[in-house]
This record gives C-alpha cells, structure tokens and sequence, in this order.
C-alpha cells in the first residue's frame, strides 16, 4: 500500500437528487420469466422503518457468472446487469429490487458458495455502508455448506435468510436491535 | 420461482490476471465509524454487534460496470449546461483521479455526484430551509474516468447548509461523490469539501474521520493553473480506492 484510502462520509438525506434511477431497482428486466422481487424493510435501533436508505445488491446469476468487467465464470444471462439500486424515499421505508436467483459458485475444488447476494446499505446517519448478504430459506442443503455462512454464530444465521414469497423473496434488515442483522467486514 | 440448485453443474471460477485476487481491508480504527455519538442521527443507525470477518470470494472482488448506463449524455458531467439558464453561483471546474491505493488509475469508471445549489439548497422534497431554490440547477452529474483514472465535472461551488444536528449547526460546503471502483469491496460513498472553510471545527460528519491526515483527503485543492481566465475557478481531487491486499479466500477459510 503506497496510499491511503479516501474516508467514506454519509450518504445524507438528499441522495435521491443523484443516485436512483428508473431501472436502478432491476438487474433484469421484470418481465424475464425467471425474474424474482427481492422485497423488505430496513429498520432503526427503534425499530422504526428507515425511509431514507439506498439499498445495492451484487451478485452472480442463476449459473454463478458475474456480468462484471471480466465476466468470471464466463459471459452471463444476456441482459441481466448484477447490480440492482434502490434509494427512493418511499415513506414507509420498503424496498423492492428484481433481480435473478443466484447459482451456486464453486470457488475451488470442494468449495462451494450457496446461492447468495451481496448487499450494500446506506442511509443518512450511517457514516460509512455496511455489508451483508442476502441466502436463500429453500436453500438449506448448500446453505448448510456455505462457508460465509459457517462463520457467523448459529444463532444469528436466520437474519442473513429470505424467506421465499409467492413472487420472489422477503429480506428485513435490522441496523440495531434484538434482531440485528448481521454484518460483514470484507 | 426456480427449484434449489444444489445439484446444478458449476463453471470453476478462474482468476483473471489484471484484477485483484484480494483487496486490501482497512482496519476498524482506520475507516470512519458507524457509531459516532456527535452525530445524532448515528444513534440508533449503527449495529451493536461486531461485524463478522468475511473471506474475500469472488463476489466481493467483481463488480457492475454501470457506465454505459448511466452516462447518457456530453452534459452529464456539466451541471451549468442542464436547464434554459446558466445556474446563479460561482462557476468551477472539479477534475481529479480514481486511484487505487496503490496508485494504479481505474479506468472507465463510474462516477456520480450530487450537490446544494449557490445557497446551499437541494432540489429535493425534504429540504425546506429558506434560501432560493435555482430554476436553472439540478444538482446531479456523472462522468466515467479516462484512461488515466481522470474524471471532471463543471458545476457551480455549493453553499453550507445549516441542519438540525445541534443548535446552529451549519454543514461545511460539499459535494457528495460515489464510485463504484471495479469490485464490490471498493465501493465508496463520501463528500469532498473546499481548502480552508471556516465551518470544519464545528460539523461532525467532517470530524467523525479522527485523524487529521485523513481528513485532509476529503479537501479539495485550489488549483490557480487549471482556472481558466474569464470563466471558471478549478478545483482538484484524487480518490483513493481500496487496493491489492489482504488474504485470498482459500489461505483465509
Ligand atoms: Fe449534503
């Protein structure tokens, strides 16, 4: 390391000046037919919605390929983008982002990461994001296997679980509280 | 709904050469804490708990390449060029280098800005202090890097704002930027301040960054040989992404 990085600040209460935009929330288009809607809520230490947060995922597609600049794992899904943004000021704090259900990746022999996908929140308030991922509740066998998931206590494992719905997934997120989500430093 | 995949065939992941196996992951005492008391709004936004070490994989070392996307236009970059009228305020030029920390330019990068007008005044529905709000300015710009990490906006210098944290408390003038980098772990979300404003003793969102070099990297500086005569003021910026570092995956399960 020969510099330092550049100190993150809030993203403030104003973001939606510059940061949404309409097919922000869809990393493929909503009429694919394997589209899946990734909703929530993101809660305080109160347990109050947060209204203002901007909410990022990243992840691979259903055959574990990443549409990044490299395309690791080879080309993905046409059309599907890998990252989905959500950061409108609804109100009730809900949020809503289609995407495709991740494949399971194999990273090396005898190593195989779940279906997962990674989250970024922000929100005025937060000085800097925070990461944590979005499994899968039909995936229990590969979950089980998951050696991100192996890491985190048993007992706070479920909060890092969507809940499959009748379209897609439900994936609360709480900052603070009996419930905390967890969170990773990557 | 699509059945569980367990059983499905997976592509062996094989690294690319150009990019990072692993990326540098600065300690807990060197980045800007979620749970900093002056800031009010902190309070019940931060998590209790510890965060959990997560090994680096290939999720954390891709990322989207948004550009194309979201750069539409040749005005993107230039906030004065947006409406009928030129926007009322001092009229600047911003340019400056996406880096890594090991100095390596990323290229074709992605990155957005937004911003208060002359006043200090955001076009945006919460914002309701009373100074002018500008018929001519936005606020909102985006620009990809060159091929030496360079990006560059023209805008007009924003004014401070004052805000409810604490009795008179004004935010020094900024302009909040965020980068994608080319890897999830470099992402960054921050706000670039002006050399020498007065109002830097006094906001907490500026001090929550304890150190004082560290500050320093969030300051723009003046910089007299870019201005351009009869038109605009410049200002530069250089922003640091995390870099190669760290422990691949499989040395760290
Ligand atoms: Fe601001």
């Amino acid at each position: 390391m020969i510099y330092a990085t550049t100190p993150s600040q809030t993203v403030g209460p104003y973001f939606a000046i510059g940061l949404p935009w309409p097919e922000g929330p869809h990393a493929i288009a909503p009429e694919h037919p394997d589209a899946i809607r990734i909703t929530g809520t993101a809660y305080d230490g109160a347990g109050d919605p947060i209204a203002d947060t901007l909410l990022e995922i990243w992840g691979a597609d259903p055959d574990g390929r990443y549409a990044d600049l490299w395309e690791h794992g080879g080309p993905a899904t046409p059309g599907f983008r890998g990252f989905a943004r959500f950061g409108e000021e609804g109100g009730d704090g809900r949020f809503e982002l289609i995407t495709l259900k991740p494949g399971p990746v194999r990273v090396s022999e005898g190593i195989v990461l779940a279906p997962h996908l990674d989250v970024t929140l922000f929100a005025r308030g937060m000085l800097r994001h925070v990461v944590t991922r979005i499994y899968f509740g039909d995936e229990a066998q590969a979950n089980a296997a998951d050696p991100i998931l192996a890491r985190v206590p048993a007992e706070r494992r479920e909060t890092l679980i969507a809940q499959p719905t009748e379209n897609g997934y439900r994936f609360d997120i709480h900052v603070q509280g009996p419930a905390e989500t967890v969170f990773f430093a990557v | 709904m699509s059945e569980p995949s367990t059983e499905k065939a997976h592509a062996v992941y094989k690294p690319v050469t150009d990019t990072p196996d692993c990326y540098l992951r600065p300690g807990e005492d060197e980045q800007t804490p979620l749970d900093y008391p002056p800031y009010k709004s902190s309070r019940l936004r931060h998590p209790k708990q510890p965060l959990v070490f997560m090994p680096q994989t290939i999720t954390e070392i891709t990322g989207p390449q948004l550009g194309r996307e979201r750069v539409l236009g040749e005005l993107d970059n230039d906030l004065t060029r947006q409406h009928p009228g030129e926007p009322i305020g001092q009229r600047i030029t911003l340019t400056g280098r996406v880096l890594d920390t090991e100095g390596k330019p990323l290229r074709g990068t992605l990155v957005e800005i937004w911003q208060a007008n002359a006043a200090g005044r955001y076009r945006h529905r919460w914002d309701r202090w009373p100074a002018p709000l500008d018929p001519n300015f936005t606020g909102a710009g985006r620009a990809i890097t060159d091929d030496d990490g360079r990006y560059s906006f023209t805008t007009i210098k924003p004014g401070p704002y004052p805000w409810g944290n604490h009795y008179n408390a004004w935010r020094p003038a900024h302009i909040h930027f965020s980068l994608l980098g080319r890897a999830f772990v470099q992402r960054l979300v921050t706000q670039m301040y002006f050399p020498d404003d007065p109002l830097f003793p006094y906001d907490p969102v500026f001090n929550s960054v304890r150190d004082e070099r560290a500050r320093q990297r969030m300051v723009s500086r003046f910089a007299m040989s870019a201005s351009e005569p009869d038109w605009a003021l410049a200002f530069e910026w250089d922003i640091y992404l995390r870099g190669p570092g760290a422990t691949p995956f499989e040395e760290a399960l």
